[in-house]
């Protein structure tokens, strides 16, 4: 009997590993090496237009990209544009989904257009929001602006992360509608109407039982977002390429720059090492999440 | 009495519809605002370049002629099929590797499972930027920059975690009492995954796939950084049209209505699995 057990969980184990083998050597592969070889770069003297420089440089790249006043700014972008682009998707993906919630004509398809901006591609909604909404002169808003008999405000030179604030938050708006509407779903309409018998107005059940019940599915949605958000490029890079000055460079995009532009491998490594640190607070209580879910 | 006791009746009933109306108008008011970019910008496609940069109207003459002028000038079919290639190249082989690894998480679990699921997951947050230029620097070295096989690669690699996942909670979802009837009647493992398991989470697999080839398709940081001309998909086609001399809106539109058209269908038809896959089971 022990036998059998014994012999039966070794050939499980060996077609457990033959069969998972694949795709954990993959990912092991992606995260080790390329992740060893940032850390490596980000100490090395390496510089693609200076090959004669080379050698190890210890912390030097670290102290020069901490002393580097680009740096500060793009960190201070980074959290503006993650902070603000958090604030705006969860208030405005709760109240979107209590609207949605509610029973009304043709809901299905109105719900199914409120969540279409998440599969735009993001090249396509920094561009149609540049030139189509917010461009000076043509634009929309611009329009709408003059017919209120207001100035027409040219968003990108004036207001530049603000811009790039409200075409993110357009598209991860419906992100968290998507995900809060599915968890509205499992909320006991039992207890609602038991507290609307008691005389409870919609904004009283709103604050003490749809948000506490969403409480969970809230924090799955900030979670996500910031991994996803702290490092936006796209947008940047075909709206404002960073610009003016340093308005809207962030993390990711000043690591292209130092990269992809000034081809130094040893400074844009060592602000990978800082984006991995950032993202990887985060991914700790998001794993830790899953996990205990995992285990319910 | 008769009369005051109608319109005692009547009037709740005429708060409860128009209260509904109220709503409806509300919700739909709420919904074109959020989508009125994505229609506006159809609409442009439409428009000739002059109508489009005139004040916004909605009558216009439609004409395909921007439509024309995107394929013949840029040669936007190419960047299709790449975008094509890429998005399901990278979907069938995640799927391929990831469906053994989920078939043994699901039916074979041992201690680590659990474990190796969530190192999984931790995979996928380690952000594009921090690999930039390792990644780069491998591609320049062994020929792959501006390669299909090359972001088929990246993709793969990108969303294996996902597939797992999902397929994983697919399986699992699947009544064990099917496999082991299998087994019993003698199927071997291989028949087992091909012919009970594959076909009755055909519908899993399938929305699985689909928000593969979503995440990949829309993908613009390694797009953008890994591709000039010759494998560029649609994310890196579009990005072209940020220069300045490079502003057409119509044909902007034009190209940009066909490129996101299939992949909004997809969502659309997919929305509700898409959030297993994207929260990673967290929300239910």
């Amino acid at each position: 009997m022990n036998k059998t057990r014994a012999s039966g969980r070794t050939v499980g184990g060996l077609r457990t590993l033959s069969l998972q083998a694949p795709a954990v050597t993959l990912l092991l592969l992606w995260m080790v090496v390329p992740l060893g070889m940032t850390i490596w770069f980000s100490l090395q003297r390496y510089n693609l237009l200076m090959p004669e420089m080379t050698g190890f440089a210890g912390f030097e790249n670290y102290q020069y990209l901490l002393t580097d006043r680009a740096l500060w700014a793009a960190m201070g972008n980074t959290l503006l544009l993650v902070g603000w682009v958090l604030v705006i998707t969860v208030v405005g993906g709760t109240l979107l989904a209590v609207l949605f919630q509610q029973e009304f004509a043709g809901r299905g398809i109105a719900r199914v257009l409120a969540i279409s901006p998440f599969f735009v591609m993001p090249t396509v909604s920094a561009l149609v929001w540049k030139n189509m909404m917010m461009h000076p002169t043509n634009g929309v808003l611009a329009w709408l602006a003059e017919s209120f008999g207001l100035p027409a405000l040219d968003w990108f030179s004036s207001l530049p992360l603000t811009s790039i604030v409200i075409i993110v938050a357009w598209q991860w708006t419906p992100f968290a509608l998507l995900i809060l509407l599915t968890a509205m779903q499992s909320l006991d309409e039992d207890q609602v109407e038991a507290a609307r018998m008691d005389g409870a107005g919609p904004v009283a059940i709103f604050f003490f039982i749809t948000l506490p019940h969403l409480k969970r599915a809230i924090s799955v949605v900030v979670m996500i977002e910031m991994i996803f958000l702290l490092t936006i490029f796209a947008e940047i890079f075909v709206t404002t390429s960073g610009g003016p000055g340093l308005a809207t460079t962030n993390l990711a995009y000043l690591i292209y720059i130092r990269a992809l532009l000034d081809f130094d491998v040893g400074t844009a490594s060592a602000g990978g090492v800082i984006a991995i640190i950032l993202a990887n607070i985060v991914a700790i209580f998001l794993v830790r999440m899953v996990a205990k879910n995992l285990e319910e | 009495m008769t009369s005051l006791r109608s319109t005692n009746a009547a009037s709740p009933r005429r708060s409860a519809t128009s209260k509904k109306v109220l709503l409806t108008v509300f919700g739909w008011s709420v919904a074109l605002v959020i989508f009125f970019p994505i229609l506006w910008m159809v609409l442009t496609g439409f428009k000739t370049e002059t109508a489009a940069i005139a004040d916004p109207s909605f009558i216009f003459s439609p004409t395909l002629e921007s439509y024309q002028a995107v394929q013949e000038r840029s040669g936007y079919v190419r960047f299709a099929l790449n975008s094509v290639a890429v998005a399901f190249g990278s979907t069938l082989l995640a799927l391929l590797i990831a469906i053994p690894s989920a078939y043994s998480m699901a039916f074979l679990p041992t201690k680590r499972t659990k474990g190796t699921l969530l190192w999984m997951l931790s995979t996928k947050m380690l952000p594009p930027v921090g690999v930039l230029v390792p990644i780069y620097l491998i591609f320049r070295d062994v020929g792959l920059l501006d390669t299909r096989t090359g972001l088929i690669i990246i993709y793969t690699l990108m969303n294996l975690p996902i597939v797992v996942w999902m397929l994983y909670t697919f399986f699992k979802d699947m009544p064990k009492d099917i496999l082991e009837a299998g087994r019993m009647d003698g199927a071997t493992t291989f028949q087992e995954v091909f012919f009970l398991l594959l076909p009755l989470t055909l519908p899993g697999i399938a929305s699985t796939g689909l928000l593969s080839v979503i995440l990949s398709w829309n993908e613009a940081f390694w797009s953008l950084n890994l591709t000039s001309s010759k494998a560029a998909p649609l994310t890196a086609y579009i990005a072209s049209f940020s220069s300045p001399e490079g502003l057409f809106w119509a044909k902007l539109s034009a190209a940009s209505t066909m490129a996101i058209a299939p992949i909004l269908i997809f969502g659309w038809m997919t929305q509700k699995q898409m959030v297993r896959g994207l929260t990673f089971g967290a929300v239910k």
